[in-house]
C-alpha cells in the first residue's frame, strides 16, 4: 500500500496536481460533418468542423453537391435559351437574375430598353429582394430557434409569388426576362395590387421587428457573433447586405446604376460591427427601402413598349404578328434557329442581387452562342468567408453565422 | 388485503391512464396553439368512422382536431423500428424506458384534488400521501437525466452524444437553483418544534389564505424557469435544437422508441406544471382569497370533482404558457444556458433563500 506523507497531507499542492492531471489525461479533437444533409445548412453545403467540447476550432466548407456546370451549358445554346438556367441560380430571386443577365447580354449587344421595360424590370429585382430577405431572415430567425418569424415571412413571400404568378406564368421558376426587354407587359390592374401587398407588408415587417430586434434572446445570440471587419469583407469579395453590415457602403444600384435606379429615392442602411446581429437589420431595413422603390417605380409607370423595337436580329416580335406577317414570321425563325445575334467582344456586367452582386462575364464570337460564359457568385464569395468568422464560434454560432450570410447553394456550386 | 390491493392498482392505472391522455392532448395543444401563433389552421382533417359521421357534432370536432392525437400515437407504431448497427443495443433500447419511467413514476405523489367525507374529515385525492413528497418528486425526477445521457452515449454517433453531454450539464446545473427556490415554502409552513413535513398536501393546505406566488414571487420565478430548464423546453432546449443537433439525443431514435422520448417530455411538462401549481398558485383553490370550503363547496364527490377540476384548469394553463412561450422566443446557446444557470439564477436563489430564512427566524422569535 502506499501512504501519504505528512507533508503530502499538510501541504497538498493540487494546483500542481490537477496540471499534472490533464497532461496525462488525452484529449482528442472531434471531427463534426455538418451537413450535406443537415436541417440549417441550407441546402446542400457541407461543413467538416472541427471541435474542442463546443467551441469550433477548425471549418473547412465542402462545396459542389449541387454543381450543374451552368458555366459549361451556356456555351451550348443560345442567349435566349440561358435564361431559365439563371432562374435556378439564386432560386429565392429568379426574377432578379433574369434582370442581372438580360442585362450583361444587352451591355454585350448595346441595347437600350424603353423606360417601361426599365420600370419592370425595377419592379420586379425589388419584389425578388423582398422575397429572398423574407426567406433569408425567416430561415434565420429558425435557426436561432424562433420558428414562429419564419411562418411569418413565408406568408407574405406566398403572396409574393401569387403576384409573380400573375406576371410571369410560374411562381418560382419565373424566366421572365429576354434579351432586349421582358416577356410581356404587366397584366391589367397587377401594379395596383403590387401597391396593396406594399401597404399590408410594412406592418408584418414591423411585426417582425418587434419579435426579433430587441428580444434579448435574439441579442445575445446574434451580437458579436460571426464579426467580419470592413477589411475582411472587401478582402474576401463579400457583396451585398454582407458587405454593407460591415459598414461598407457599396451598393450597385447607388454606385453603378443600371435600369435607371439612379431616379429612385432609397437609402442604403449600413451597419457598423460587421456581426450577425447586424447583417439581420441590413436585410430588415432593405425590405423597407426595396417598398420606397416599389411606390415610386408604380407611381411613375411610364406607358410604351417594354421590349427595344430596334432590336429586329434579337427580340422575337410579337406572336400574332409572327402568324400573319411574313417579314415577322422570317425574324421569329431567324432567332429561333440561329439565336439573338451578338456582336463579338468581352464584357462583364454585375447587378445589386438580394445575396449580392451577382456578375455575368461573357465572350462572344459573334452568333447567337456565347463563347465563353463566367458567373460571379455572391453566395461563393460569402461563404469563402467561413473558415476566418468561425473558428472559435460555438457550434450554435456556426448556424447562426451560416443563417445571417443568408447563401444559396444553387448559386455557390453553379 | 386482495381488494385493498386491487383497489391501490385501479387507482394507479387510473392515473397513468390520465397522465397519458393528457399527455396525448397537450401534443395537440401544441399544434393547434403554435398553428394560431403561426397564423396556421392546424390539424383539421383527422376523423374516425362513426362519431365523425354524426350530423353536426362529427365534423366539429374533427375541425378541432380531437382524434389527431389517436392517429399521431398509431403513427409511433407503425413506423418502422430501427435498430442502427452501430449502436449499443442493451443501453440504446433501455434509454426510452428509463426517459418515461421517472415521468410516471412522479405523479404518484402529486395530489390533485381534496374532499371532505362523511365523518368530516379532509382527504386528499393522492396515490400515496408521502410526508416527503417534494424530496421523492425532485429525486425520481433527476433520474430522468440517465435517460438522455443513456441515449446519447448508446447512439453511438456524434449528433447525439453532443445532446446528451448538453442535456446532462444542463439538468444538473438546474436542479440546484430549482431545489433552492423550493426551499423557502417549507420553511414557512413548517413551524419549529412541530413534526416537519415535505408533502405537496400541507403545501395546498398552508395556501388558503394566500397563494405562495404572492408571499415568495421570486422563489415561482426561479422554479418556473428551472422546470423550462429541467423538461428541455424551448428556450432552454439544448438537447434538441433542432437546427444544431438536428434531433439530438433523439436522433438515432425512430418509431415507439423516439415516441417513448416524446411523451416522457409531455409528461414531465405536465407534472413539473402540476408542482408549480402545487407549490405556488394555491393548488385547488380557486382563488387566492377563496378556497372552495368556503364556498361550502368542499364536500363529498362534488368537492373531489370540483377540486381536481380547478387544479386541473390551473396545471393546463401552465402547460399553456410552456407552448407560448416555445412558439414565440429563439432559443439560448449552450453556454449562455449555463451562465443564466450558475451565475444568475443559483446566486439569486441562494439570496432569496438567506432573506427568508432571516424572515421567518424573526418572525417566529417575534
Amino acid at each position: 500500500m502506499d501512504f501519504k506523507t505528512a507533508s503530502e497531507i499538510a501541504f497538498p499542492d493540487t494546483a500542481a496536481r490537477t496540471d499534472a492531471a490533464l497532461q496525462e489525461l488525452e484529449t482528442e479533437k472531434m471531427s463534426l460533418s455538418m451537413g450535406p444533409s443537415h436541417p440549417s445548412t441550407h441546402g446542400v453545403l457541407r461543413l467538416m468542423l472541427e471541435l474542442d467540447g463546443e467551441v469550433v476550432t477548425g471549418c473547412d466548407p465542402v462545396i459542389g453537391y449541387l454543381h450543374r456546370g451552368d458555366e459549361k451549358i451556356a456555351e451550348n445554346m443560345t442567349y435566349n435559351q440561358f435564361v431559365p438556367y439563371t432562374d435556378r441560380l439564386d432560386y429565392l430571386a429568379p426574377l432578379a437574375n433574369n434582370v442581372a443577365y438580360a442585362l450583361a447580354v444587352e451591355k454585350l449587344a448595346d441595347l437600350d430598353i424603353p423606360p417601361r421595360g426599365q420600370a419592370i424590370r425595377v419592379i420586379v429585382c425589388e419584389m425578388a429582394r423582398i422575397s429572398a430577405h423574407l426567406l433569408g431572415l425567416g430561415a434565420y430567425a429558425m435557426d436561432t430557434g424562433a420558428m414562429t418569424v419564419f411562418l411569418y415571412t413565408f406568408t407574405e413571400r406566398e403572396k409574393l409569388y401569387t403576384l409573380f404568378e400573375e406576371l410571369t406564368g410560374a411562381r418560382f421558376t419565373t424566366s421572365y426576362t429576354r434579351i432586349g426587354g421582358v416577356a410581356r407587359d404587366v397584366p391589367a390592374g397587377w401594379t395596383e395590387r403590387v401597391l396593396k401587398f406594399c401597404d399590408q407588408f410594412l406592418p408584418v415587417v414591423d411585426e417582425v421587428d418587434k419579435l426579433l430586434t430587441r428580444n434579448r434572446i435574439f441579442v445575445d445570440r446574434t451580437e458579436g457573433v460571426g464579426e467580419i471587419s470592413a477589411a475582411d469583407a472587401v478582402a474576401y469579395g463579400l457583396t451585398g447586405p454582407n458587405l454593407r453590415a460591415s459598414g461598407v457602403p457599396m451598393d450597385l444600384r447607388k454606385d453603378d446604376p443600371y435600369c435607371g435606379y439612379e431616379n429612385y429615392e432609397f437609402d442604403v442602411p449600413i451597419g457598423t460591427r460587421g456581426d450577425s446581429y447586424d447583417r439581420y437589420l441590413v436585410r430588415l431595413e432593405e425590405m423597407r427601402q426595396s417598398v420606397r422603390i416599389l411606390r415610386q417605380a408604380i407611381d411613375g409607370f411610364p406607358d410604351g413598349l417594354w421590349y427595344d423595337e430596334g432590336a429586329k436580329k434579337i427580340f422575337a416580335p410579337p406572336k400574332d404578328k409572327i402568324m400573319t406577317r411574313m417579314e415577322e414570321l422570317i425574324q421569329n425563325f431567324m432567332l429561333v434557329t440561329e439565336g439573338p445575334q451578338m456582336p463579338p467582344g468581352e464584357v462583364y456586367f454585375e447587378a445589386e442581387n438580394p445575396k449580392g452582386a451577382l456578375g455575368f462575364f461573357i465572350i462572344s464570337k459573334g452568333g447567337g452562342v456565347p463563347y465563353r460564359l463566367k458567373i460571379r457568385s455572391p453566395s461563393f464569395a460569402s461563404l469563402s468567408i467561413l473558415p476566418k468568422v468561425c473558428v472559435g464560434a460555438m457550434v450554435s454560432d456556426v448556424v447562426t453565422i451560416l443563417g445571417s450570410l443568408d447563401f444559396v447553394m444553387g448559386e455557390c456550386d453553379r | 388485503m386482495a381488494v385493498d390491493l386491487l383497489i391501490v392498482v385501479g387507482k394507479a392505472l387510473a392515473v397513468v391512464v390520465v397522465l397519458m391522455g393528457l399527455c396525448a392532448y397537450t401534443v395537440l395543444a401544441e399544434r393547434k396553439v403554435s398553428s394560431w401563433i403561426q397564423n396556421r389552421v392546424g390539424p383539421n382533417r383527422t376523423t374516425l368512422p362513426v362519431i365523425g359521421a354524426i350530423p353536426v357534432l362529427g365534423p366539429m370536432l374533427t375541425r378541432l382536431g380531437l382524434f389527431q392525437p389517436m392517429a399521431d400515437g398509431l403513427k409511433f407504431l407503425f413506423k418502422e423500428d430501427i435498430l442502427p448497427g452501430h449502436v449499443n443495443k442493451v443501453y440504446y433500447m433501455l434509454a426510452p424506458v428509463i426517459a418515461l419511467v421517472p415521468a410516471l413514476l412522479t405523479v404518484s405523489v402529486v395530489p390533485f384534488g381534496q374532499y371532505v367525507d362523511a365523518d368530516g374529515v379532509t382527504r386528499p385525492l393522492i396515490l400515496a400521501n408521502l410526508d416527503i413528497g417534494i424530496l421523492f418528486i425532485f429525486a425520481i425526477s433527476s433520474l430522468g437525466v440517465y435517460a438522455i445521457i443513456l441515449a446519447g452515449w448508446a447512439a453511438n454517433s456524434k449528433y447525439p452524444f453532443l445532446g446528451g453531454v448538453r442535456a446532462s450539464a444542463q439538468m444538473i446545473s438546474y436542479e440546484l437553483a430549482m431545489g433552492l427556490s423550493v426551499l423557502p415554502v417549507f420553511l414557512w409552513i413548517n413551524t419549529p418544534g412541530a413534526p416537519a413535513t415535505l408533502s405537496l398536501v400541507a403545501v395546498v393546505d398552508a395556501q388558503a389564505g394566500a397563494w405562495f406566488v404572492l408571499l415568495m414571487p421570486l422563489s415561482a420565478l426561479i422554479f418556473l424557469i428551472s422546470i423550462f430548464a429541467e423538461t428541455n423546453r424551448a428556450p432552454f432546449d439544448m438537447p434538441e435544437s433542432e437546427s444544431e443537433l438536428v434531433g439530438g439525443f433523439h436522433t438515432e431514435y425512430s418509431s415507439f422508441k423516439f415516441g417513448l422520448f416524446f411523451v416522457a417530455e409531455y409528461a414531465h411538462m405536465i407534472v413539473g406544471s402540476a408542482i408549480l401549481v402545487l407549490l405556488f398558485f394555491g393548488g385547488w383553490h380557486p382563488l387566492p382569497w377563496l378556497t372552495l370550503a368556503d364556498l361550502g363547496l368542499a364536500g363529498g364527490v362534488l368537492g373531489g370533482v370540483l377540486s381536481t377540476l380547478v387544479f386541473l384548469a390551473k396545471t393546463l394553463l401552465v402547460v399553456f404558457f410552456f407552448i407560448w412561450v416555445r412558439w414565440t422566443v429563439p432559443r439560448f446557446r449552450y453556454d449562455q444556458v449555463m451562465r443564466i444557470g450558475w451565475r444568475m439564477l443559483l446566486p439569486l436563489a441562494i439570496a432569496n433563500l438567506i432573506a427568508y430564512v432571516l424572515f421567518l427566524a424573526w418572525w417566529v422569535t417575534r
